[in-house]
C-alpha cells in the first residue's frame, strides 16, 4: 500500500468500492449498491406498482359501473369500453413506463431505490442518457415480469406442465445474473452501460481542529495545556488520525477514555481523568498539523508501522 | 504552494475565523465553505425536482461551482487529512456530477431528436440484422407453407389454438371468407385495438429482451411466428382466398410485421454484439448495441400502436380488399421511406 498512489491511503476495503473518473479527470470513489439493497428496492417498487394497479382498477371499475348504470344500453356500453381502454393502457404503462419515468428524473431512482438510498449511473462516467435508461428497463421484462407471469399462470390452455420449469430456469438465469459478475450488473445494466450505486448523502461536519481547546491545546475545564513534542507525534500515522477523528465525532465517553489510555501508554504519559476530550482534541490537531505539513513536503505516513526509521 | 494566500476572504467575520484557524487545511476549508454550501443547496433543489424554480443566477453558477468544488476536492486530497471534509466533498461532487451530467432532456426535446433522425439512424445501424430477420421471416413462411402443403396435420401444430376456430383444413370457402369479412358485426373495436397493442408490444419487447441470450431465441421466435403465417396462407390459398387473405392481413400486418421484424433484428443485434464483440470489450460492445437497440424498440412500440389501431378499427370497418391493400402498402412505403430515405446530419446532436 503506497500512500502516494492512492487518493486516500486509509479506507475500509470492500469489493464494492469503485473509482469513477469524471470527464474533468477527477477520480470519485463510489460504492456499488449491494444485491440485497437492490432486491429490497425492487420489492418496494413492485409493491407500489401492484397497489397502484389494484387501486386504479377498483376506481375505474366503480366509474365504469356508475356510467353504465346511469346510461344503460348503447351509451353505457360506449362509456364502459372507454373505461376498458383506459384500464388496458394504464396497466401497460405501469408495467413499462414506471421505471422509465422515475429513472429519467433528476434523482435517477425509482421510489424504491430512493427509499433504499441507491440510484443508477453511467458506467463510463459520462452522461446518463435516455437511451441507457430505456435499454436497461426493456430487459426487466424477462428478468422480472415474464417469470412472474409464467409462474402465476403456469397452467396455460395447453396444460403442459413444463412451462413452470421453463419459467423457473429463466427466472434463475436472469434473476441470478447479478451474482455472477463483479459489478453486480443485471442483464439490463450490461446492455445499457449502467450500474447501480449508493447515492451519497453526507452532511458537512463541523471542523474538529478549530475549537478553542484544539487550537491552544488548553482545556477549558481544567486549564491544563497539552503540548506534544515532535517525537511524541511521530508515533502515529494517518490511519490512527482517522480513527481518532471518528472517536471524537462519535463522542462516546468510554471510547475516548480507552483511546486516551492507549495514547498515553504509547507516549509514556500518565493519563488523567475527566479531561479526555480536550486531550484528544489537542492531540488530534497537533498530529494533523504534523502529518499535513509532511504531506506538503511529499512525505506521507500511512499508519504507525510505516516510516519510523 | 502559494495557493492559500491567493484567495482573500470577503467579509471580516470570516477573515477573523480564517485567521484564528491553526491548520492550513482548516483555513482552506473555511475560505471555500460558502461555495460548497451554495452548491449543495442548488443540487438539493434540483434533486427534489424543483429545478424550474432555480434562479437564472443559480443555473449559471452550477457548472462553475461544480468545477470549483471539484478542484477543492483535488486540493484537499493532497493537503488535508480531515476525513469528514473529504468524504463530504466526494459526496457533494458526486451529487453535483449527477446533476451536471444527468439525463437533461425534456420529453419534447427527446421526441424531436428521436423523430428527427435518431430513430431512422438506429434502424439503419442494424441493417445486417434487418436483412437476416427478413430472410428468417421469409424462410419461416415458406417452411410453414411447405410443411402444411405436404402434410395437413402440421397445421394443428403450427397454428396456435385460438386461430383454429373455423380456420382449419377442410373448412369451406364460405366459412373461411366469413372470418375475413365479418368485422362489422363485432363489438368493442377500440378495446380490441388497445388489447392488441398491449399484447403485441409485450411480445415485441420480449422478442428484443430474449436477444440477450446471444440472439438465438429471437431467431426461433421469428421462424415460429412466420411458420404460422405460412400455414394460414396455405389454408386460404387452398380455397382460392389468397388475395383476400393477404388484404385482411396487410392492412395492419405490414406495420406489425415490420415492427416484429425490427424488434427481432434489435434482439439479434444485441446478441451478435455480445457473441462477436470485435475489438471492443464485451461490456462496451453490449452497451453500445443495447443503447442503439433501445432506440429502435421505442420506435417499435409506437409502430405497434399504429398497428393496433389499424387492426382493431381499420380492418373491421374497411371491408373492401383493394382498400385494405392501399392502406397496408401505403403504410409500408411510408415506414421504409422514413427509415431509409430520410437522412439528417448526425452533427445536429445534443441540443438539450
Amino acid at each position: 500500500m503506497s500512500g502516494a498512489a492512492l487518493p486516500r491511503p486509509v479506507k475500509p476495503r470492500s469489493d464494492r468500492n469503485r473509482v469513477l473518473i469524471t470527464p474533468e479527470g477527477i477520480a470519485l470513489p463510489i460504492v456499488l449498491a449491494s444485491r440485497s439493497t437492490r432486491f429490497g428496492a425492487l420489492l418496494i417498487d413492485l409493491t407500489i406498482m401492484a397497489l397502484g394497479i389494484i387501486i386504479g382498477s377498483v376506481v375505474l371499475l366503480l366509474i365504469g359501473v356508475q356510467l353504465f348504470g346511469k346510461n344503460g344500453g348503447g351509451a353505457g356500453k360506449e362509456a364502459g369500453q372507454f373505461v376498458a381502454i383506459v384500464w388496458l393502457i394504464a396497466v401497460w404503462l405501469t408495467r413499462y413506463a414506471y421505471f422509465l419515468f422515475f429513472e429519467l428524473g433528476p434523482r435517477g431512482a425509482t421510489p424504491g431505490k430512493r427509499m433504499t438510498g441507491i440510484r443508477i449511473a453511467a458506467r463510463s462516467g459520462g452522461r446518463l442518457t435516455a437511451e441507457m435508461v430505456l435499454a436497461r428497463n426493456l430487459l426487466r421484462d424477462i428478468e422480472v415480469f415474464l417469470p412472474l407471469q409464467l409462474l402465476i399462470g403456469a397452467q396455460g390452455d395447453d396444460g403442459t406442465d413444463y412451462t413452470g420449469l421453463v419459467a423457473g430456469v429463466w427466472f434463475l438465469l436472469f434473476a441470478l445474473f447479478p451474482l455472477f459478475n463483479r459489478d453486480r450488473l443485471r442483464a439490463g445494466d450490461l446492455i445499457a452501460g449502467t450500474w447501480v450505486i449508493e447515492a451519497p448523502k453526507r452532511k458537512l461536519e463541523a471542523a474538529l481542529s478549530t475549537s478553542g481547546t484544539a487550537l491552544r491545546g488548553s482545556s477549558s475545564a481544567t486549564g491544563a495545556v497539552y503540548r506534544f513534542s515532535d517525537a511524541e507525534l511521530a508515533v502515529y500515522g494517518e490511519f490512527e488520525l482517522q480513527t481518532l477523528e471518528r472517536v471524537l465525532r462519535e463522542d462516546r465517553h468510554e471510547a475516548m477514555v480507552a483511546v486516551q489510555d492507549a495514547i498515553c501508554r504509547k507516549l509514556g504519559w500518565n493519563p488523567g481523568a475527566g479531561d479526555e476530550r480536550a486531550f484528544l482534541e489537542a492531540y488530534y490537531t497537533q498530529l494533523r498539523a504534523r502529518l499535513e505539513s509532511g504531506m506538503r513536503m511529499g512525505k506521507r505516513k500511512a499508519d504507525k508501522f510505516t516510516g519510523t526509521t | 504552494m502559494a495557493l492559500f494566500g491567493l484567495f482573500g476572504g470577503k467579509d471580516a467575520a470570516r477573515d477573523a475565523a480564517v485567521e484564528a484557524a491553526a491548520l492550513r487545511s482548516d483555513r482552506f476549508r473555511q475560505e471555500r465553505e460558502g461555495d460548497w454550501t451554495r452548491l449543495e443547496a442548488i443540487v438539493a433543489r434540483m434533486e427534489s425536482g424543483r429545478a424550474r424554480r432555480l434562479s437564472d443566477e443559480d443555473v449559471l453558477a452550477l457548472p462553475v461551482l461544480y468545477r470549483t468544488v471539484a478542484s477543492s476536492l483535488s486540493v484537499a486530497r493532497e493537503t488535508s487529512l480531515d476525513a469528514a471534509t473529504l468524504s463530504y466533498l466526494e459526496g457533494l461532487v458526486q451529487r453535483a456530477w449527477f446533476q451536471v451530467y444527468g439525463p437533461r432532456v425534456t420529453l419534447w426535446g427527446w421526441l424531436r431528436r428521436f423523430f428527427g433522425g435518431e430513430w431512422s439512424r438506429a434502424v439503419r445501424g442494424l441493417w445486417p440484422e434487418v436483412l437476416a430477420a427478413l430472410a428468417l421471416m421469409v424462410a419461416g413462411t415458406v417452411v410453414g407453407w411447405l410443411l402444411v402443403a405436404g402434410d395437413q396435420d402440421w397445421y394443428f401444430s403450427l397454428v396456435p389454438g385460438h386461430f383454429q376456430d373455423a380456420r382449419v383444413p377442410g373448412a369451406t370457402r364460405e366459412v373461411l371468407r366469413a372470418t375475413l369479412f365479418d368485422g362489422a358485426r363485432q363489438d368493442g373495436l377500440t378495446v380490441f385495438a388497445a388489447f392488441l397493442f398491449s399484447n403485441n408490444a409485450s411480445v415485441a419487447i420480449l422478442c428484443f429482451a430474449l436477444g440477450f441470450a446471444f440472439g438465438v431465441p429471437p431467431l426461433l421466435l421469428l421462424i415460429q411466428n412466420t411458420a404460422t403465417l405460412g400455414a394460414m396462407l396455405w389454408l386460404f390459398a387452398s380455397q382460392g382466398l389468397l388475395y383476400d387473405f393477404i388484404g385482411w392481413l396487410s392492412i395492419h400486418g405490414t406495420t406489425e410485421l415490420l415492427a416484429i421484424l425490427l424488434s427481432g433484428a434489435a434482439g439479434l443485434h444485441v446478441g451478435r454484439s455480445m457473441a462477436f464483440p470485435g475489438k471492443r470489450s464485451l461490456i462496451e460492445a453490449a452497451a453500445e448495441a443495447g443503447q442503439r437497440a433501445a432506440v429502435v424498440m421505442a420506435g417499435v412500440v409506437l409502430m405497434l400502436v399504429c398497428a393496433g389501431l389499424l387492426e382493431g378499427i381499420g380492418r373491421q370497418t374497411i371491408e373492401v380488399t383493394w382498400q385494405r391493400y392501399a392502406i397496408g402498402y401505403g403504410m409500408l412505403v411510408f415506414w421504409l421511406a422514413y427509415f431509409f430515405a430520410f437522412r439528417r446530419d448526425a452533427a445536429g446532436g445534443d441540443a438539450a
